[in-house]
């Protein structure tokens, strides 16, 4: 097998599995009871709580649990919205945005919201310049990805934040970091982010858990209400098996600062062995996320083109897994024609993905095409 | 109280000389469609066809549900099945119609008295529910000329029978009562719907799909699994035939000319359609086609591929229908949403820049002959992947 659609979601690492299987087998206690079980339980999740808060540079009270990187999203969407309504109606955010962020948006724009999407570049970047002009005294919240989850184009996260500041607006700033977390070097003062929304799975973690980052200076209502657990922020009983996994995944990371520049070389690979079939343009820019490489091959449809691979065992995904069936917005929104978006493939790479694995895709493509080249004449 | 449904004689939609041949496959297709409800009894009796719950565990509303989903019933009722006592259906009826005649102003009493060893006359009967009716819901109105609602109290040998109005029913023939035929089903609006219509005149329906591994997934043929799930709700069961068809699409690619692609496929499909569902006893083929709907369905087009089967008839339900017309059905019948999931299918996969429109037979015999299609054919035949779908899928 081989697997390079690590965008959709990562085979999970042994030490995640291990750890998983651990907390259900040994560790089942709810954390809230007062007894030994419980308590372990309850160290369990403050340990987990800790190295995600190390990892990017928060105080371990700025680290909510969700279910992943949706509710993360929600959670900070919804709930700057409540509680910022009186400074502002404004909303900013960019039309490539995961639907998981421009879905609470249309929900808001339908209450009486003013969102403003701004338009990337041909290389899915958006315009500091077009920010500038648009961020005022009545925003009141600044959502935006880290890395695009088509196309792998990094937001200047760091330059919005400064300008934040500068214009002196009271917006929070709001990024969906799921397509980052753990392949760039995040931390949080760095990027200058009062929220940030990350996900396990795309880290060889579990699905079904991930986290909200929220500054402490951040005051915003809860989302789910209940219990009280993650200090009123998410209630319900913490799901420890997959906060452990989630903890697990973060610590068998490598140094990534190492880990980013080995993939720069893996997709300089992938990029000449690719250009080299003669088959294929590129949709990803140049400074892109290493991990995702999104092409268009020649004229032919993406789906016969992946089923064809996944015959082989060769799995990447077309377009984009979440915008299934519908002609993806984020390849339109950075200008390609309807052809090439229509033939458009993702390949995404994880830490573990070899340069021999992109030699197979190669031939595969090469062997495909030449079979199906007779019906395009 | 115990509910029924009765479906009249006068319901049945043909009579006439082949009534008890037809009665006999609906009371089969009834039993078949009810059995896993729960106990059920169902005779005949009276002109007459009385399913009745036997336990209560039975699921009585969604026994109604299918009933109105089976071909060969116009119209239905469905009964409060009381003693022959006239204190039990004075009581009972008033609130058994009540939510029947809540949006109503006016109503009349029919009743009807086969029995005639009940002590009170048919008016008599009448009159007196009426005016229970009426003491129970003082709003209505009697009208005996143009009623809102009609309520009707049956006398019958074994019990009395109150409701309020009938239910329509699919209509139709009852299903296997015109033969079995074979519906070519490609995954898109027009087939499923197709195969309703023809299912509705009483056939029993064969499918044969043409997948084009590894060019199209396991998700069209879900799809297609999944159509004809919805089709066999109405249809009951239905035998899938999975054609490989990648190599002769490749042949034809490799060896024939671009413009004639589309049709020299559909050849290929009508031949390989004929003789699955000749060794299978179908008796006709039966296709989505609407006439000028794409450039395969344009009157040269269909000349062209219609010559290819030589022995059953081609049926072509939906030939005059608008696109509207089909989206009407194929939403009635729940597989819309189905037909429109993205998926490519053989016929997608591969199209040519510059499809003939006004084709002749001759110039397409002769690019199609160029090459000995004959033993890939017999393959993909002696492949074809047969599996049962039934209203909950792939048995």
């Amino acid at each position: 097998m081989v697997y390079l659609d690590n965008s959709a979601t990562t085979k999970p690492c042994l030490e995640v599995i291990s750890a998983v299987n651990n907390s259900l087998q040994n560790c089942w206690g709810n954390p809230s009871s007062s007894y030994d079980l419980g308590i372990t339980a309850m160290d369990n999740l403050e340990n987990s709580r800790k190295v995600i808060a190390d990892f990017i540079g928060a105080k371990t009270d700025e680290i909510i649990f969700t279910s992943g990187g949706t509710e993360a999203n929600n959670t900070a969407i919804f709930g700057v919205s409540e509680y910022s309504k009186r400074k502002g109606k404004k909303i900013i955010t960019s039309s490539i945005e995961h639907p998981s962020v421009l879905e609470p948006l249309k929900q808001l724009e339908s209450r009486g919201f003013n969102i403003v999407y701004l338009t990337p570049d041909k290389d899915g970047k958006i315009s500091v310049d077009d920010f500038k002009k648009e961020i005022d005294g009545e925003t009141i919240l600044v959502s935006l990805m880290l890395v695009n989850n088509e196309i792998g184009s990094i937001q200047p996260i760091f330059e919005i934040s400064k300008i934040i500041k500068e214009k002196n607006s009271p917006a929070l700033l709001h990024c969906d970091a799921v397509q980052g977390f753990g392949k760039l070097p995040i931390k949080v003062s760095k990027l200058g982010v009062d929220l940030l929304s990350a996900s396990g799975h795309k880290i060889h973690g579990p699905k079904g858990i991930g986290f909200l980052y929220k500054s402490s200076s951040v005051k915003i209502p809860p989302f789910i209400f209940g219990g009280g657990q993650e200090s009123g922020m998410r209630s319900g009983t913490e799901n420890m098996p997959l906060i452990s996994g989630l903890s697990a995944a973060v610590k068998a990371l490598p140094d990534l600062s190492k880990t980013v520049e080995e993939m720069k070389i893996l997709k300089e690979y992938a990029i000449e062995r690719l250009s080299n079939t003669g088959l294929v343009s590129f949709n990803s820019p140049v400074n892109s996320l290493p991990y995702i490489i999104n092409i268009s091959v020649d004229k032919y449809k993406s789906e016969p083109l992946m089923n064809a691979l996944a015959a082989r065992g060769i799995y990447v995904s077309k377009g984009s897994a979440c915008a299934k069936g519908h002609r993806s917005y984020v390849l339109s929104a950075i200008g390609l024609d309807t052809d090439r978006i229509d033939s458009a493939l993702r390949i995404s790479f994880s830490r573990y993905t070899k340069t021999e694995d992109i030699d197979i895709l190669c031939n595969a493509l090469s062997e495909i095409t030449a079979k199906m080249r007779r019906f395009k004449k | 109280m115990k509910e029924i449904i009765l479906i009249k004689n006068g319901e049945l939609v043909l009579k006439g000389l082949n009534r008890s041949t037809f009665e006999s496959m609906l009371m089969k297709t009834i039993r078949r469609r009810l059995h896993d409800l729960g106990k059920v009894s169902i005779r005949s009796a009276q002109s007459t066809i009385y399913i009745e719950p036997v336990d209560e565990e039975f699921d009585f509303e969604e026994a109604c549900e299918r009933v109105r989903k089976i071909f060969g019933i116009a119209a239905f009722s469905r009964c409060a099945a009381l003693n022959k006592d006239m204190k039990e259906i004075l009581s009972v009826t008033p609130s058994y119609v009540s939510s029947a005649l809540s949006n109503a102003k006016t109503f009349k009493v029919i009743a009807k008295r086969s029995d005639k060893a009940f002590p009170f006359t048919s008016p008599e009967i009448a009159r007196e529910v009426g005016g229970a009716i009426l003491s129970k819901m003082p709003h209505l109105k009697v009208d005996v000329n143009s009623p809102d609602i009609t309520v009707l109290v049956e006398i019958r040998d074994y019990a009395a029978y109150v409701h309020a109005g009938q239910i329509q029913g699919a209509g139709g023939l009852p299903v296997g009562t015109g033969g079995k035929a074979t519906i070519l089903i490609s995954g898109g609006i027009d087939s499923p719907v197709a195969a309703y219509r023809m299912a509705k005149r009483g056939l029993i329906l064969n499918a044969v799909h043409f997948a084009s591994p590894p060019y199209t997934g396991p998700l069209a043929e879900k799809k297609v699994k999944t159509l004809l799930s919805k089709v066999a709700v109405y249809s009951g069961d239905i035998r899938l035939g999975i054609v490989p068809f990648t190599q002769i699409q490749e042949a034809i690619a490799e060896n024939c000319k671009e413009e004639y692609f589309t049709l020299i496929m559909r050849r290929m499909m009508m031949r390989i359609a004929e003789r699955i569902a000749m060794d299978t006893g179908s008796k006709a083929l039966i296709t989505g086609e609407s006439l000028g709907q794409v450039a395969s369905q344009t009157l040269p087009a269909l000349a062209v591929t219609d010559v290819v089967t030589k022995e059953i008839p081609v049926l072509r339900p939906l030939i005059g229908m608008d696109k509207e017309e089909i989206i009407t059905i194929s939403r009635k019948i729940d597989a819309f949403e189905t037909s429109i999931l993205p998926y490519e299918d053989c016929c997608t996969v591969f199209t040519p820049k510059h499809p003939r429109t006004r084709p002749t037979l001759e110039e397409c015999a002769k690019a199609e002959e160029v090459f000995d299609f004959e033993p890939l054919i017999e393959k993909a035949i002696n492949e074809t992947v047969y599996s049962r779908i039934t209203k909950d899928g792939e048995a």
